[in-house]
């Protein structure tokens, strides 16, 4: 189920601002891979490219090819709902829904992709449920409104719609920086079981958070304010994080800057 | 870092009562009520004033058609007033409202911002069109386009009494009125939704095409769920603004008091249209007459606003309890 996403130099624009410029990262499956890197530094831009996300900011563009398995995500006659249907988003802040019930979040994807009937929809829920570890905090209210949860019940359940509809990869774009310390450990177990399953993509500020969860850690920088982003360094988290490759690399892990 | 007692910044005690505050509080709780009792003012007023008439034509104010209210042998009521004051009212709002919705809709979400500034912008000047001049159009111009539009609706749909003119005239009709007050609700209730809809935080938007919903379906996930409560209220200010148009309903309606749901024949009255024109020539009781019926008006859109507070106030429950 879970494929592997090769970034090939992409650069990206925010009109005429450049923001990140030639990554190219390869992303294998059932591993977490981490992004981390100063603010600024263009990891949310480019997460967001892996998704065909970064296409809906007004005034965005991008260059470069990212590939799923070798096929080519903004390739010809290839959809971007059909490429966001497969790949998978949890966002910064938790967003499910504030209309819905906790179950109407996590069958909207499946209503999207045209799931019909309650049984198939129900089973869906709880699957999803019970994987993102809501399960048993929920089932007796899946008819109240998703917003009444906490936040850290919230991201669960944004977690819960993503995987509801089976996709190959899950990006999380910073998924525990609105969330307190205890929220943010759910959150990390939780990353961890998926992995078996997923292909998992992780923005994180929090070089602790990266170190605990990544099996592969991407370092981004920027050569000076205004300047794009761009991968310093990829590998092994364990190499990255204690004998690094590059001194800006080691700068950044030993909390010299950023 | 710790901060010990040595190196803390001393904090002033506050005073309790700052001159400012009390100010602050004086002129709000005036401003307050003075709102309460402008509006206490205007029902005593219309109650005083209309008392009178009411006394005079009893219960058959409410079912009688004509108005002579000046005459002793003869009746009036508000039968027919209320009846051409409502239904042209939903019949712009049943005009109009698809219309100011798609446009927010395709000013918020589907067009170059660049683009949707400057139309929004075209849209708002509509509404700054003051509405004689809304009626001295609809009269010269607009009446006599339509002529040919009812002609068509008449005997494409003329099985259905609505779009039935039974002696093959049109014109100055309720559906006339009806068009010209929808050109004129279409800015108010478009301005408030393209507002609504912008207020929609792009995280939801985001998370229904994260998704893979395509344009419309992240804006029926998304978008339309979160304004319920907001584009009600809009369609609501434009219902009231319907309901209370004097003078272009003035101009473009052939006066006539008719309860007839053959809106394409010419003719009907509305409450505020009958005030501007009758009121000057109106005697003493013909006054209070007009009075009483600006009351009716005055309950009717009193109701809407309530039932459209009512709605708006249970929509903003449901979308409550976000972090």
């Amino acid at each position: 189920m879970s494929k592997r996403i090769e970034a090939e130099g992409v650069t990206a624009w925010f009109g005429s601002h450049k923001a990140i410029e030639s990554v190219s990262v390869a992303i294998e499956p059932k591993q977490v891979t981490a992004l981390i890197g100063p603010s600024g530094c263009g990891k949310s831009t480019f997460i967001r490219t892996l998704n065909r996300m970064h296409e809906v900011v007004p005034g965005a563009r991008m260059e470069g090819k990212v590939l799923l398995d070798g096929e080519d995500i903004y390739g010809d006659g290839v959809s971007a709902t059909d490429v966001r249907r497969s790949i998978g988003m949890v966002f910064q802040r938790p967003n499910p829904f504030p209309t819905m019930s906790i179950r109407d979040n996590v069958a909207a994807g499946l209503k999207l992709n045209g799931v019909r009937g309650k049984s198939a929809i129900d089973d869906a829920v709880e699957r999803s449920l019970r994987l993102a570890g809501l399960w048993d905090e929920v089932s007796t209210r899946l008819n109240r409104p998703g917003a009444g949860l906490s936040g850290g019940q919230q991201q669960r359940l944004c977690i819960a719609r993503a995987i509801a509809v089976e996709p190959h990869v899950l990006l999380m774009d910073e998924p525990c920086s609105a969330l307190d310390p205890v929220s943010t450990l759910t959150i990390e177990d939780l990353i961890t079981d998926l992995k078996d399953d997923y292909t998992i993509v992780i923005v994180t500020h929090n070089m602790q958070q990266a170190a605990r969860v990544s099996d592969v850690t991407a370092f981004f920088n920027i050569g000076g304010p205004g300047e794009p982003g761009r991968v310093v360094e990829m590998g092994a988290t364990s190499k990255i994080f204690t004998k690094p490759d590059d001194e800006r690399t080691e700068a950044y892990i030993t909390g010299r800057f950023g | 870092m710790t901060t010990t007692d040595a190196t803390a910044v001393p904090v002033r005690p506050r005073r309790q009562n700052p001159r400012g505050d009390q100010v602050f509080h004086a002129a709000a709780t005036a401003a307050g009520v003075a709102v309460l009792l402008l509006i206490v003012a205007i029902a005593a007023f219309l109650i005083a004033r209309a008392a009178p008439a009411y006394h005079r034509a009893g219960w058959r104010f409410l079912t009688e058609r004509e108005w002579f209210p000046d005459d002793p042998s003869r009746a009036f009521g508000i039968l027919a007033l209320a009846f051409g004051t409502i239904v042209s009212a939903v019949l712009a709002l049943i005009l109009a409202v698809p219309v100011a919705l798609g446009s927010a809709l395709f000013l918020t979400e589907l067009a170059p911002p660049a683009l949707g500034r400057w139309v929004g912008h075209l849209v708002d000047l509509l509404a700054a069109v003051p509405s004689v001049v809304y009626g001295l159009w609809g009269v010269y111009y607009l009446v006599p386009r339509l002529i040919p539009v009812s002609r068509f609706l008449d005997r494409t749909l003329g099985f259905i009494p609505l779009f039935d003119s039974r002696n093959n005239t049109y014109g100055r009709s309720l559906f006339a009125a009806a068009v010209v007050l929808a050109i004129m609700v279409l800015p108010i209730v478009a301005a408030i939704a393209r507002e609504v809809f912008r207020q929609v935080p792009t995280a939801d938007r985001e998370a229904a095409l994260a998704l893979g919903a395509t344009r419309w379906e992240a804006i029926r996930l998304a978008v339309l769920p979160y304004s319920r409560g907001g584009v009600v209220g809009a369609v609501m200010l434009g219902l009231g603004r319907a309901l209370g148009e004097t003078i272009a309903i003035a101009l473009v309606l052939a006066a006539s008091f008719k309860v007839d749901i053959h809106v394409l024949e010419p003719g009907g009255n509305t409450i505020a249209a009958n005030i501007a024109t009758k009121f000057g020539e109106s005697g003493a009781h013909g006054r209070e007459a007009l009075i009483a019926s600006g009351l009716v008006l005055f309950a009717i859109t009193l109701v809407v606003n309530v039932v459209a507070r009512g709605v708006v106030y249970r929509s903003a429950i449901a979308a409550e309890g976000r972090p």
